[in-house]
């Protein structure tokens, strides 16, 4: 069954796999995942905050963007993203963005939505002595927030919001659809070029599986470290 | 230093924690609150640096009343240390950051004199060699010495105690009673919630005694031990004099 298989291709291929691909695969997942992360603590404290409106405006957000599918989400905003921009900066023709720009905004804001999920329950899950500790003492609510309950938050989540990464990473794969040469978009043109897709579409499942079972080990090795600690 | 005058005060539409309660502590004074538990004494402390909202009457803490909405409450409360129950040293720093954060967040101290400060303030309440430890890893009865310098640290014009040692072991209770009554000696103003009588007839000037939302009884330490007036302070106290 083997036989006609040429895995020389991904030998081949590989300077353009990983230069191009994963670079940019990487790229997007790192810039996604902080972006995704402030925005999304902001999300968080909207919906923990007292003002109800503000609540009910994050909740929505977050609602909105885990109910539909992230493709549509990728397709909708590299379509929309020219002219939200022509009308935020009052140009006559639709503003030109790139797909990378319009993938990282995509991704920013569809992982805050998911990022702000746990950043709420790692804020919930500090208890209510601390900040006021640090009322207490004088601090100002975002003084508070910025010292003492965003970074033990931020600490007893760590292991969440990494997995959280890791699924983000593999996500990332899905701006294909645009045409962007990330790793899998890189492995498809080279499959497509040569005629050799089952080799690349094996190889890229390798690549994702060893990346996420890695950073997965990596994860749990933290979160047992983390516990010792506490 | 502290006047409350008539603080009333609501859980939800119905249930009522706080009724007409009027005191006042004077510059200088240890005053002592008691009372069974659910008698609303945490909460009326927690009442005088605002922690706690309250809807009718009013709390006046040198000269300025604390539920005017124009008050600058950070600043205010910078002014009042509050040590409470269960410690709530920040567990993500060390001891040392832990006295330093708000002298220079909120004081503006620089970070060479928040450091001496803080220093002097461990070394007052002798925990110098744990400086730059994590709360974690002291006792609870230095993690409550800790908390007590970390708001000296603010030099501040009241001290609030809330059950300072109710989450202690027996035996770490006195290391903290110590630092306290030295306080007490030294001048300090205080509003101390706690159950610990021998502290109450050692320092205090006053003991206010409550229950159910109600201050019952407001008196010269003399007299509150001597003689309660009201039945339901000879029963508490009998209950707790009695082991």
């Amino acid at each position: 069954m083997f036989d006609n298989l040429d895995f020389d291709v991904i030998r081949r291929s590989l300077p353009y796999l990983f230069l191009d691909g994963m670079s940019f695969t990487l790229m997007l997942t790192g810039l996604s995942a902080l972006g995704g992360l402030v925005f999304g603590t902001l999300i968080a404290l909207m919906r923990l905050s007292s003002y109800r409106l503000l609540g009910r405006i994050a909740g929505l957000y977050v609602d909105f963007m885990r109910s539909l599918p992230l493709v549509l989400v990728i397709f909708w905003f590299y379509f929309l993203v020219p002219y939200i921009g022509q009308w935020l900066t009052g140009a006559s023709r639709p503003i030109r963005v790139g797909a990378f720009t319009s993938s990282l905004v995509t991704f920013i804001m569809f992982e805050a939505a998911y990022f702000s999920e746990i950043m709420r329950a790692g804020i919930q899950s500090i208890s209510k002595g601390q900040p006021a500790a640090a009322s207490a003492l004088g601090l100002t609510y975002s003084q508070s927030m910025r010292y003492i309950v965003l970074p033990q938050a931020f600490r007893n989540m760590l292991p969440v919001l990494l997995t959280q990464t890791i699924v983000l990473f593999q996500d990332t794969s899905l701006v294909y659809v645009l045409s962007i040469p990330d790793f899998l978009g890189a492995a498809s043109k080279v499959a497509q070029r040569d005629g050799r897709l089952v080799e690349m579409y094996l190889f890229a499942a390798a690549v994702y599986f060893a990346i996420s079972c890695v950073a997965s080990y990596g994860v749990r090795r933290l979160q047992a470290r983390i516990a010792i600690v506490r | 230093m502290i006047e409350i005058s008539h603080v009333n005060k609501w859980y939800g539409p119905t249930f009522q924690v706080l009724k007409d309660c009027t005191t006042s502590v004077a510059k200088g004074e240890v005053v002592v609150v008691c009372g069974p538990s659910g008698s609303g004494k945490s909460t009326l402390i927690k009442c005088v640096n605002a922690l706690e909202p309250f809807q009718e009457g009013q709390i006046i803490l040198d000269g300025i009343k604390v539920n005017d909405p124009k008050t600058d409450l950070p600043k205010l409360r910078a002014r009042v240390g509050m040590v409470f129950q269960h410690f709530e040293l920040f567990p993500h720093l060390r001891i040392i950051e832990n006295l330093c954060l708000a002298q220079e967040k909120v004081l503006g101290r620089s970070h060479d004199e928040a450091m001496a400060k803080g220093q002097k303030l461990l070394e007052r309440v002798g925990l110098t060699v744990h400086a730059n430890k994590y709360p974690a890893e002291l006792s609870g009865g230095q993690q409550q010495r800790v908390a007590i310098a970390r708001a000296l640290a603010m030099d501040p014009i009241a001290m609030l105690f809330d059950e300072p040692t109710s989450a202690l072991d027996p035996e770490m209770i006195s290391e903290v009673l110590d630092v306290m009554v030295d306080l007490a000696h030294e001048g300090m103003t205080m509003m101390v919630v706690t159950h610990e009588m021998g502290f109450a007839s050692k320092v205090a000037h006053r003991v206010i005694f409550m229950d159910k939302g109600e201050i019952v009884e407001d008196a010269l330490k003399t007299d509150f031990f001597g003689s309660p007036r009201s039945e339901r302070a000879q029963k508490f106290l009998s209950k707790i004099l009695s082991h």
